[in-house]
């Protein structure tokens, strides 16, 4: 029975191996891990201001990037262009952004949020068009745009998009009336509302709808679904695919309208990356990310902590990450190969 | 008239060039492929290659860091090997992750060997090493072989993969165990050896990549450096039909692709220089389609699982 184990046995333990990595590489590369560590900590959870002014601030990108990678991954189509849909979002919205200065704020807020989520999907496209008509793997078509869409985002700081001086290279900022309302003494925005929203619509329509439904048949046996005759897995996950690229791209628009008010490059961090971490770490569940994605936003709120007080470049979590992973993975086959070894001594059994 | 024969011998010489770190990795992740491993941990092989090469370059000259880069090419493959091979994780996932932790290793441990925000670093790099005799060829001459031993490494590698893949029993071995693991286990080949095995080959091959793209091309070594070049290998692979002939020549393509840049501002023509910085990507999309498209290209029909 060791194959139900709990899921959050192994996240902790994923969680533990992630930080044992963090330690061991701070080591390595020569480093003071406790300084490091404590760093990180302060610049996460240490205070009311880190929790709610960086972390939380960090976690909206990243539960909204994490439900993309979710729904993709659900399907069983691997989503690894978050990063790139998520530019494609920034842009759309900084564009609007710049361009609605008389609207009255509830429109101009939805405009910036629409144009960002068509924008993410209209991106995506692309590599769903590649995908259904010429065969093209999704993982690489996702994983090549990235790179386009950080070409974008520099062409459009340094031409189109570039602030009036035409010396830095970065966007005008977006008009006063699209910017989100900030909780009263702290950077966070009130987009972690429209977060938690998401996560619980798409947990209800994963688990009460036809459509979560087909959704989930086609990731568990695309053959099984589709000898049902009554899904078409490449239906599903085209739109599986368009969904998360929507998402990813609202989350660009969500960053450029609550946290920066402008385009530039390296906006994200590698949020794209994080959120897989995020999203397989909950096991692909909606409202489970919404605490990973918590915990992830201390862990890129806390690199920077680090950085600041440590020495320690901000990147170095991504490895803590990879290990986060990685052993969310190896728990998956483990508890494959338990289940495998129960069926074969039932089928001995009853030989 | 003579002008124009500078700045096309100079383009020959410039897709060559950027083309061989490319042609490195795609061979050794064409060796994988073949065995039916897809790994998309190359793109963080070859950067740690990359930063192996420039410390081991700066410690004891180029040589050290084309071994350094290679045992630290293994060094990921072998971690990548141990997770989606021995373990038998998903493939695609595993590869993404171990490029994100070298993403976040390789920063850290350049940072603490070469100081935050330090000026470009200057390591000893490889010279061009001319080949006597077919220099002299007018034009291509040397554009073609007045370039890094590394590239002409590259090039012997072509038909050296295509002997071993195709020629020898192990070859046909691996590509059994890339195409149905089942049949070939059943024919005694140790398949998930000879995966690792591959998988390690095309590691080694990432890193030296990486220590191309830092001796003879860039000169120094910086975060992310390898940017996306990895992931472009893998695209080659498959433009390329999985075969070393064809990689050689989507190699080139991408160089030349990335070259044009250097030629259109040659000529006094100047275009926004993110268009050359997406170009290849855009390319390799569009290649994709037209190479999976047709049905002309088949991948093993066991990659990736």
């Amino acid at each position: 029975m060791r194959a139900e184990r709990s899921p959050l046995l192994t996240a902790g333990a994923a969680i533990v191996a992630g930080f044992g990595a963090l330690l061991l590489g701070l080591l390595i590369a020569g480093y003071d891990p406790l300084l490091a560590v404590g760093a990180l900590w302060r610049g996460a959870f240490g205070s009311r201001d880190a929790l709610i002014s960086a972390t939380l601030v960090r976690a909206v990108p990243l539960i909204v990037l994490g439900l993309a990678v979710a729904v993709a991954f659900r399907a069983g189509a691997l989503n690894i262009g978050g990063e790139g849909q998520f530019y494609a979002g920034a842009i759309a919205a900084t564009w609007m952004g710049m361009h609605l200065g008389g609207w009255p704020a509830p429109f101009a807020i939805t405009a910036v949020w629409l144009v960002a989520t068509v924008a993410g999907a209209g991106w995506i496209a692309f590599a769903v068009l590649l995908k259904l008509r010429f065969g093209v793997l999704e993982v690489i078509s996702t994983l090549l745009l990235n790179f386009v869409a950080e070409a974008a985002v520099s062409y459009a700081v340094t031409g189109p998009l570039q602030e009036a001086q035409r010396v830095y290279p970065q966007s005008e900022p977006i008009a006063e009336v699209a910017r989100l309302p900030l909780l009263p003494g702290s950077r966070l925005h009130s987009g972690i509302l429209l977060a938690l929203v998401l996560a619980a619509l798409l947990w209800l329509i994963l688990t009460r709808t036809v459509w979560g439904f087909r959704l989930r048949a086609v990731g568990l046996g695309p053959r099984a679904a589709w000898v049902s005759g009554r899904i078409s897995p490449q239906r599903v996950t085209g739109f599986a695919l368009l969904w998360s690229g929507a998402l990813a791209g609202l989350a660009g628009g969500l960053e450029v309208s609550g946290v920066s008010y402008s385009l530039y490059q390296n906006l994200s961090p590698g949020y794209g990356f994080t959120a897989i971490a995020v999203a397989l770490l909950a096991r692909l569940h909606p409202l489970a990310i919404v605490a990973t994605g918590v915990l992830f936003g201390g862990l890129e709120a806390g690199a920077q902590g680090m950085q600041r007080e440590a020495g320690v470049p901000a990147v170095t979590v991504a490895a803590a990450e990879a290990v986060i992973i990685i052993t969310v993975l190896l728990a998956d086959v483990l508890a494959r190969r338990q289940v495998r070894s129960r069926v074969d001594t039932l089928e001995r059994e009853s030989a | 008239m003579n002008d124009v024969a500078v700045i096309l011998a100079g383009f020959v010489a410039a897709t060559v060039r950027i083309s061989t770190p490319l042609l490195l990795a795609a061979t050794g992740e064409l060796v994988a492929e073949r065995a039916g491993v897809i790994n998309l941990g190359v793109e963080g092989a070859m950067l740690a290659g990359a930063l192996a090469s420039a410390m081991g370059a700066a410690t004891a000259g180029p040589w050290a860091g084309v071994l350094a880069a290679v045992g630290a090419g293994l060094l990921v493959a072998a971690c990548f090997s141990a997770v989606a091979i021995a373990a038998r994780a998903d493939q695609i996932i595993t590869g993404t992750a171990i490029t994100l932790g070298t993403i976040g290793l390789t920063g850290a441990i350049y940072r603490s060997a070469f100081g935050a925000a330090g000026p470009g670093l200057s390591i000893p790099t490889f010279a061009a090493l001319p080949v006597p005799g077919l220099r002299q060829i007018p034009l291509l001459g040397p554009a073609l072989f007045e370039q890094s031993a590394l590239t002409y490494l590259g090039w012997i590698l072509v038909p050296l993969a295509s002997w071993f893949l195709f020629r020898s029993w192990w070859g046909l071995a691996l590509r059994a165990s890339g195409e149905s693991a089942e049949a070939a286990r059943a024919n005694g080949v140790p398949v998930r050896r000879l995966q690792i095995l591959a998988t390690l080959c095309g590691g080694a091959l990432a890193g030296l990549g990486g220590a191309t793209l830092v001796l003879a091309q860039v000169g120094t070594f910086a975060e992310k450096m390898t940017a996306g070049r990895g992931f472009i290998a893998i695209a080659i692979v498959v433009l390329g039909r999985w075969h070393p002939r064809g990689v050689l020549a989507a190699a080139l393509l991408f160089g030349a692709a990335s070259a044009l840049q250097f030629a259109l501002q040659a000529m006094g023509l100047s275009a926004p220089y993110q268009l050359f910085l997406g170009l290849p990507y855009l390319i390799a999309l569009l290649a994709l389609a037209g190479a999976v498209g047709k049905g002309r290209a088949r991948a093993p029909a066991g990659l990736g699982r």
